[in-house]
C-alpha cells in the first residue's frame, strides 16, 4: 500500500517538476536575445581595447611620428613581418642622421604577438582594434605605416 | 444556424466537381479529381514541412536566446527553401555492402506512411481527402507503418549504430503506439464514433477535452507524450542519440534519401498535432457559444482551415517547447515511463471515461442547454 501511494505521489511530483522546467524555458523564450547582427550594428559594436588587429604608427597634427628607424621592431619580429627601411640625410650642422624612409608591415603574415610594440623604445607603433581588414588582393595587405611626408617628432627639450 | 462563411473553399471545390462531372465521363472525372487531390496533398505536405523547419529553427533559437535564421530573405523566410534546394541537388552516396533493395526502399516506407496519415486529416470544412468511418483506426494504422521503414533502414545499412538505433526506435514506437491508441480510444468511447468528420462535428459547442473533463485531459496529456515518443523527437530521440549512435537509423543515408527521413520527422510532428487538434481541440470547428449568434458569426468569418492551422500550431509549439526543456531519457527509463506509468494510467482512464459516459457526466449530458448539439 505504501509503495502504491509512493507511485501515485511520484507521478504528481514528477509532473510538477516537469512543469517547473517548462516554466524556466518559457521565461528564457522571452528574454532578450544575445545575437549580435554584425554588419548592421557597426555603430554600437564594442571591441575590446586589448584586441590587436592592425599595426599603426600614430601621427600627430603636424604629420610627425615618433619612429627613429632604429629597427628594433624589425629585429624582434618572429616572422619577418616588419621591414624598416631607413634613409640617411644630412642635418644643418653637417651631421649624418638616419631617418625613417618606409615602415612596412604585412597584415598577412603578422601573428599579433605584440613584441614590436613592447620593444619599441620610443613607443612609435601600436595595435589598434579596427578588425575589418579583409581585402581581395594579397598585395593590399602590405601596409606602409608612416604617412607620406611625415617626419620625426623633435624631442622635447 | 446558417452562418455566412465567405472565405471557405468548399463552394469552390463543389463547383470544380460539378464542372468536371458535367464535362467528362464519370471515370475520367474521378481520376482527374483523384490526381488533383494527390497533387494538393503532396504540395501541402512539402509546404508544411518547409514552414515547420523554419518554425522549428526560429523557435529553437528563441529558446536559446538567439535570433535564428535571419539572413536569407526577410527574417530568414527563404532559408528553408534554400535548404530544400541544397538537399535536392546533393549526391546520394552509394554505400558498399548494404542490402541494396531494402536500403533504397526504406525511406519510401517512412514517407508513404507519413503521407497516408497526412491525407486523412480534416484540414477544414470540406478539406478532407478521405473520410473513413474508422478514421482514427486508419490514421493509427498507417502512421505505425513508418516503423517498418525505420527498422529496414537500420537492418539494411549494415552498420551497428544504425542497427541499435533502429532497434531502440522499434521498442519505443511499439510501446508508445499502445498509449497513443488508448488515449484516442478514450475519446472514441465518449463520442461514439471513429469518423473524423463526425468527431469534429460533435465538438461544435464543447471541445472533447472540456466535454470529457478529467479523463479527457489525462488522455490529451498522454496522447501528447506518446505522440512525441512516436515521432522520435527530443526528449524521446534516443533512436538517433547523436552522442551515442552518430545519427541512429539514418546514419548511412545522404542526399534526398536522408531528406525523406527529415521530412517525415517534421510531418509526423505535424500529424500528431493535427490529430490531437481534431480529436481533442475541436478540429477545424470555430469557437462557438450556443445562443450567441453574433459572436458565432464573427467566429465563422475566420475560415475553418485557419482555425485548424492555428490550433495545430499551438500544439506544434508545445512540442518544440518540450523538446528544448527536457533532457533525453535513457532507454530503460523510457520503457519504464510507458509500461509502468502511461499504460496503467491509460487503462484506468478509459475505465473512468466509460463510467462517466454511462453515468451521463459529460458536459453535453450535464448541461444540454449550454453545450448540446
Amino acid at each position: 500500500m505504501q509503495s502504491f501511494s509512493k507511485y501515485i505521489s511520484g507521478i504528481f511530483t514528477s509532473l510538477r517538476s516537469l512543469l517547473k522546467g517548462m516554466g524556466v524555458t518559457w521565461k528564457e523564450f522571452w528574454t532578450k536575445k544575445v545575437t549580435m547582427e554584425y554588419p548592421e550594428n557597426r555603430e554600437t559594436l564594442v571591441i575590446s581595447d586589448r584586441w590587436r588587429s592592425e599595426l599603426i604608427m600614430p601621427h600627430d597634427e603636424n604629420n610627425e611620428h615618433a619612429c627613429t628607424a632604429c629597427g628594433i621592431c624589425m629585429m624582434n619580429c618572429p616572422n619577418g613581418t616588419i621591414k624598416v627601411i631607413s634613409a640617411s640625410i644630412e642635418t644643418e650642422e653637417g651631421k649624418k642622421k638616419k631617418i625613417l624612409d618606409k615602415h612596412i608591415w604585412d597584415y598577412g603574415s603578422c601573428t599579433y604577438c605584440n613584441l614590436c610594440v613592447i620593444t619599441c623604445p620610443s613607443n612609435a607603433i601600436i595595435f589598434n582594434n579596427d578588425f575589418e581588414g579583409a581585402v581581395f588582393d594579397r598585395n593590399k595587405l602590405v601596409h606602409q605605416l608612416n604617412k607620406p611626408g611625415s617626419k620625426l617628432r623633435d624631442k622635447k627639450k | 444556424m446558417n452562418y455566412k462563411q465567405p472565405l471557405e473553399l468548399n463552394g469552390l471545390l463543389l463547383q470544380l466537381d460539378l464542372f468536371l462531372r458535367g464535362n467528362l465521363p464519370p471515370f475520367w472525372a474521378s481520376l482527374i479529381e483523384g490526381l488533383l487531390i494527390l497533387i494538393a496533398v503532396l504540395a501541402a505536405y512539402a509546404v508544411i514541412a518547409l514552414i515547420l523547419i523554419y518554425a522549428e529553427r526560429k523557435v529553437t533559437a528563441f529558446f536559446q536566446a538567439r535570433l535564428g535564421p535571419n539572413r536569407v530573405g526577410k527574417y530568414g523566410f527563404i532559408q528553408s527553401i534554400a535548404d530544400m534546394i541544397k538537399i535536392l541537388i546533393k549526391e546520394i552516396i552509394h554505400i558498399n555492402r548494404v542490402d541494396r533493395f531494402l536500403f533504397y526502399a526504406a525511406p519510401f516506407f517512412v514517407i508513404c506512411a507519413s503521407v497516408m496519415a497526412f491525407g486523412a486529416i480534416p484540414f477544414g470544412q470540406g478539406l478532407q481527402a478521405v473520410d473513413f468511418n474508422i478514421g482514427i483506426v486508419y490514421v493509427l494504422a498507417v502512421s505505425s507503418l513508418g516503423i517498418i521503414g525505420v527498422l529496414l533502414a537500420g537492418w539494411s545499412s549494415n552498420n551497428k549504430y544504425s542497427m541499435i538505433g533502429a532497434m531502440r526506435s522499434g521498442a519505443q514506437f511499439i510501446s508508445y503506439e499502445l498509449s497513443a491508441a488508448f488515449a484516442l480510444m478514450t475519446i472514441v468511447v465518449m463520442t461514439g464514433t471513429m469518423q473524423l468528420s463526425e468527431i469534429v462535428e460533435n465538438q461544435r459547442y464543447a471541445w472533447n477535452i472540456f466535454n470529457g473533463h478529467i479523463p479527457a485531459i489525462v488522455a490529451f496529456v498522454i496522447y501528447l507524450i506518446s505522440g512525441h515518443a512516436e515521432t522520435n523527437r527530443a526528449p524521446f530521440d534516443l533512436p538517433e542519440a547523436e552522442g551515442e549512435l552518430t545519427a541512429g537509423y539514418h546514419t548511412e543515408y545522404s542526399g534526398m534519401q536522408f531528406g525523406f527521413y527529415y521530412l517525415a520527422e517534421y510531418l509526423n510532428m505535424f500529424i500528431i498535432a493535427a490529430i490531437a487538434t481534431t480529436v481533442f481541440l475541436g478540429g477545424w470547428m470555430p469557437i462557438q457559444i450556443k445562443g450567441m449568434d453574433a459572436f458565432n458569426q464573427i467566429m465563422w468569418y475566420i475560415p475553418s482551415y485557419v482555425w485548424f492551422i492555428g490550433k495545430t500550431a499551438v500544439l506544434v509549439f508545445i512540442s518544440l517547447w518540450v523538446r528544448w526543456s527536457f533532457p533525453r531519457l535513457r532507454i530503460d527509463l523510457l520503457l519504464n515511463l510507458e509500461w509502468k506509468y502511461l499504460l496503467p494510467i491509460n487503462l484506468v482512464n478509459i475505465l473512468i471515461m466509460v463510467l462517466i459516459v454511462l453515468a451521463g457526466w459529460t458536459l453535453t449530458d450535464l448541461f444540454p442547454i449550454l453545450f448540446g448539439n
